[in-house]
């Protein structure tokens, strides 16, 4: 999968400053995985919902009037799990369930989807998911060849409604440490990860562990990307600008 | 054989969490004389169990707990970002394809194949998520038994410089890592995907049971 077209997406979706345009931006995140649906669902400080879908606003408003949410075996399966769920693993016994399954399909809610549970650093927690018509075997494959890109955008998706939510300013990422600063500056002097790791004096699985913690925390959507970003937001300097003479 | 358990799930398996805890106290207290807390019931149960994380258990025969590992992940609450980040060089390690181990626990009498398997279920896990790497606290004299299974982890930071030494390590995750765990422990990779699917798929029945 072209990672350039994932960095552009998650470069937009930094960008975005309300729900709304989160909600529109689903929409690229859904063409880009090629999938039938894209959700994100958390509740803020208030109590309220606050979600950002592709699904059409008619079944959004069924589900809420429905109280769904209280038979959703997609929601009711996440609660106090952080491992990544495949919707045909659920329990659906519940005639209930079975009903809202059905009423799903109508509103054109795809047969197979895969969920990730979210838990915030400040106790908050979210739900992203992706859902698609395909058969179990088509599902299986897509799943674990993107299983782990999934992961990395569940997370960029939920620190950015954070901050759309808290009226952060955009961009405001987790400290990092004088380390990470470190790997992410040898990084863009355009050394070699064996040259980095050599440098700082860790182990290449080390080093990979420390720029993945720093990829997460600028909500980047890989190294290149962390790079990038820590550049453009100061947090490491601009050495490539000066020529050396 | 393996059931992945989250913590409060443990109460359907009263046997197998009670043998578990009681391992704890006896490798974790009685053994090395670490600092930890042991109940009345002679369970060693500490803050993180306490954050419904989800147990690697190897089930014995007869019912009780044959080893385990505990898996937090990165982006929460975890004990080397808690305890050990003077041994990260002061990185806090978060990320959605980074999960922790801690607690690794072998009952009296449980030999190498036992850890062998325990460790592929955590790889197979790792797969089946889309997880990249696995860091952990590592007890120095545990890493014999990482040495004799051959799946060394690579180390961040120690902390000591005796027996007693702890430290932070870090694992790649790869179906070749599995594969060679799986054949380390005699358990064909069919039956560790089998046991993640009947433990994370409510309905697995018998009918796949049967198909399988």
């Amino acid at each position: 999968m072209p990672q350039d077209i994932l960095e552009d997406l998650l470069e937009r979706l930094q960008i975005t400053k309300s729900i709304e345009e989160l909600q529109v931006w689903t929409h690229e995140l859904r063409d880009y995985f090629d999938v039938a649906h894209v959700v994100y669902h958390t509740v803020n400080r208030e109590g309220e919902h606050v979600g950002a879908f592709t699904y059409g606003l008619e079944w959004a408003r069924r589900y809420v009037e429905k109280e769904y949410v209280k038979i959703d075996p997609v929601v009711i399966g996440a609660a106090r799990r952080f491992t990544p769920m495949d919707w045909k693993s659920l329990d659906w016994s519940n005639p209930k369930a079975r009903a809202f399954a059905k009423d799903a399909a109508k509103a054109g809610i795809g047969n197979q989807g895969w969920s990730v549970p979210i838990f915030g650093p400040n106790g908050e927690f979210a739900l992203f998911a992706l859902n698609d018509n395909a058969s179990d075997d088509e599902w299986n494959e897509f799943t674990q060849s993107r299983g782990k890109d999934i992961l990395v955008v569940s997370h960029l998706v939920h620190q950015q409604a954070m901050r759309i939510i808290n009226e952060e300013t955009v961009g405001s990422p987790l400290d990092l440490s004088p380390r990470e600063k470190d790997a992410l500056t040898q990084l863009s002097l355009g050394q070699s990860r064996a040259a980095v790791a050599n440098e700082l004096n860790i182990s290449e699985n080390t080093l990979r562990a420390y720029i993945d913690s720093a990829r997460h925390k600028l909500g980047a959507a890989n190294v290149t990307h962390a790079v990038a970003l820590a550049t453009a937001r100061g947090i490491i300097g601009r050495q490539k600008e000066f020529p050396k003479y | 054989m393996i059931h992945y358990i989250y913590a409060d799930q443990l109460e359907n398996f009263p046997v197998l969490a009670d043998s578990m805890f009681k391992d704890r106290a006896y490798q974790f207290k009685d053994r090395h004389n670490w600092d930890v807390t042991v109940n009345e019931n002679g369970h060693e149960i500490d803050q993180y169990d306490a954050m419904n994380p989800l147990y690697v258990i190897w089930q014995n025969e007869d019912g009780t707990h044959g080893g385990s590992i505990r898996i937090m992940p990165t982006v929460g609450q975890i004990m080397t970002n808690d305890y050990f980040s003077h041994l990260t060089d002061g990185v806090k390690i978060s990320s959605p394809v980074i999960w922790e181990c801690t607690r690794f626990c072998l009952a009296p009498g449980a030999g190498p194949n036992v850890a062998a398997a325990l460790l592929a279920a955590g790889l197979e896990l790792g797969i089946r998520f889309g997880l990249d790497q696995a860091i952990g606290v590592i007890y120095t004299r545990t890493h014999a038994i990482y040495r004799r299974i051959g799946w060394v982890p690579e180390i961040i930071g120690t902390d000591g410089d005796d027996r007693e030494a702890i430290s932070i390590g870090v694992w790649d995750i790869s179906t070749e890592a599995r594969d060679e765990l799986c054949r380390k422990s005699g358990i064909s990779a069919d039956d560790m995907a089998y046991w993640f699917d009947a433990s994370f798929n409510a309905n697995f029945n018998d009918e796949s049971l049967a198909a399988a």
